[in-house]
């Protein structure tokens, strides 16, 4: 029963991440919504960045912001007092990104909009196909 | 970290994702993706990146929802799934 | 399909679920994340750059190649939203609206006529019903400069707490677009047009690649800002310090920019005439 405590302690983290991964990855694949597929690829995004950032944790140490850091004053700093700053970094481009990459989804998901008049996938798929009805036996 | 306190925010967390894709109105999906963009924020900021917390807050729960508001209100709030 | 993915996905969660006990432990100081390049970061910022904020210091000196070509890719993102949504060609709209000030009347335009816009009776309001609310225009008219001031705060402060180029510039950008929700978009383009804010995009990246070719120019490596130390009053740390503060502001700059530009173009469908 300990153990089974320990491990739950040690790795929540990592199961939340794969049920939000799940979560993200069923909106891409089942649901029919351009938007819904969007707010998936987003939710899948976010997923990632609790890996990582998860993966930076340390216990007991601080945040990555050096202590007495101002000034003259230099003493010495321990890599083990403070939260490990790399996958901050690369994680804080990668959200500003993801809302850029948003943006043209949207801006994607709008011109099919106006062009076919719904955001439903299989109602896209018949306008396509009605269009062009001699391309019916080719597309199977 | 405090595990109970992360534990519960990623209860919320998780619970505010199925909402996000699961509500028939993309309006209230935009909403629901920005609470859950927030709470992600609550959590991060718990867990000590601040940085990245303080990025998601702005990026995620602001201007992202901003830009699905738009593109809903341009677009059509119908969905059926 | 729905059923094939449900299938998919469980496969897929269990085969990642056991590999999580593979991992590190939550919090593990051994981890291999956390032993190879991370400690020089943590134990060396602080004389190389004379910056507390490791973030910071990582983000815009040591792997300042990374946050170039994000940046770049931001602008890029700008560039796609105005290329797939902006329509060209200025047709006029079917039917202007006016609202007259001091009686509330609208009035209805039809087949391009048009009142001047600076008519100091009659006001163009978009032909999606707005209602004229006092409340909401006044409240975030006062709002705005505060939320400017901020970001600004949070870009030059971004040395000694948690912030920099990315989140001011997000946050003056959503303050443009606080203004341009309260108001309309008609109001914001004629204070930041579209032009100026892709040009504004631009100049940020140029900025941030200008500093590095001028440490090339001055006998350094490209963004290795030592090589400002030949300017009066600095030396090479000092000078690492300030030519982050130079690329933390042109991030700034181009993120603004480009938060503004695509939300224009999403707001108003391309036309740049009406907004959300």
């Amino acid at each position: 029963m300990e153990t089974i405590g320990t491990l739950i302690i040690a790795k929540y983290n990592y199961w939340a991440v794969v049920v939000l991964i799940a979560i993200g990855l069923y909106a891409m694949i089942a649901k029919k919504n351009l938007v819904k597929k969007i707010i998936g690829m987003n939710i899948f995004q976010t997923a990632i960045i609790l890996f990582y950032v998860s993966i930076g944790a340390k216990r007991g140490a601080t945040l990555p912001i050096i202590e007495h850091g101002h000034g003259e004053s230099t003493h010495m700093v321990h890599a083990a007092d403070y939260i490990n700053p790399l996958p901050h970094v690369l994680m804080l481009t990668a959200i500003v990104v993801s809302v850029a990459t948003l943006g043209v989804a949207l801006a994607l998901a709008m011109r099919i909009y106006f062009h076919y008049g719904t955001l439903e996938e299989d109602e896209i798929q018949k306008k396509i196909i009605g269009d062009e009805p001699d391309k019916i036996d080719s597309s199977g | 970290m405090i595990w109970q306190l992360d534990l519960i925010i990623l209860l919320m967390v998780v619970i505010c994702g199925i909402a996000a894709i699961s509500i028939r109105d993309l309006l209230g999906a935009a909403i629901m993706f920005g609470a859950y963009s927030f709470m992600m924020c609550l959590l991060w900021s718990i867990m000590g990146a601040v940085d990245v917390s303080f990025t998601e807050a702005s990026v995620g729960a602001g201007v992202s929802t901003v830009f699905f508001v738009a593109a809903v209100f341009r677009t059509t709030r119908r969905t059926r799934d | 399909m729905k059923r094939l993915g449900l299938i998919a996905i469980i496969i897929f969660g269990g085969l990642l679920f056991s590999i999580t006990f593979e991992l590190p432990d939550l919090g593990d100081a051994s981890s291999p994340a956390s032993t190879h390049v991370s400690p020089y970061y943590i134990e060396h910022t602080l004389e190389d750059t004379s910056v507390p904020n490791v973030v910071t210091a990582i983000l815009a000196d040591y792997r300042g190649y990374d946050t170039l070509f994000e940046t770049a890719v931001i602008f890029s993102a700008g560039l796609a939203c105005f290329f797939l949504l902006r329509i060209p060609e200025r047709k006029a709209p079917k039917a202007r609206f006016y609202r007259h000030l001091t009686t509330g009347l609208t009035l209805r335009i039809e087949k391009g006529g048009r009142i001047p816009e600076e008519s100091k009776e009659f006001e163009r309001i978009d032909s999606a019903w707005v209602p004229n609310d006092v409340i909401i225009n006044m409240t975030c008219r006062l709002v705005v400069p505060f939320v400017q001031l901020f970001a600004l705060y949070v870009i030059a402060h971004g040395h000694h707490s948690p912030g920099g180029g990315f989140q001011g510039g997000v946050i003056f950008g959503a303050a443009i677009i606080l203004f341009a929700i309260s108001n309309n978009l008609r109001s914001t383009t004629r204070r930041l047009s579209e032009k100026s804010s892709a040009l504004l995009g631009s100049g940020g990246v140029i900025i941030y690649l200008g500093t590095g070719l001028l440490c090339i120019l001055l006998g350094a490596g490209f963004l290795n800002y030592s090589g400002l130390s030949v300017f009066p009053g600095l030396d090479p740390v000092s000078a690492r310090s300030y030519g982050i503060l130079i690329v933390e502001i042109g991030v700034g700059i181009a993120v603004t920019a480009v938060m503004v530009w695509i939300y224009y173009n999403l707001a108003s469908a391309g036309t740049q005439e009406e907004g959300l």
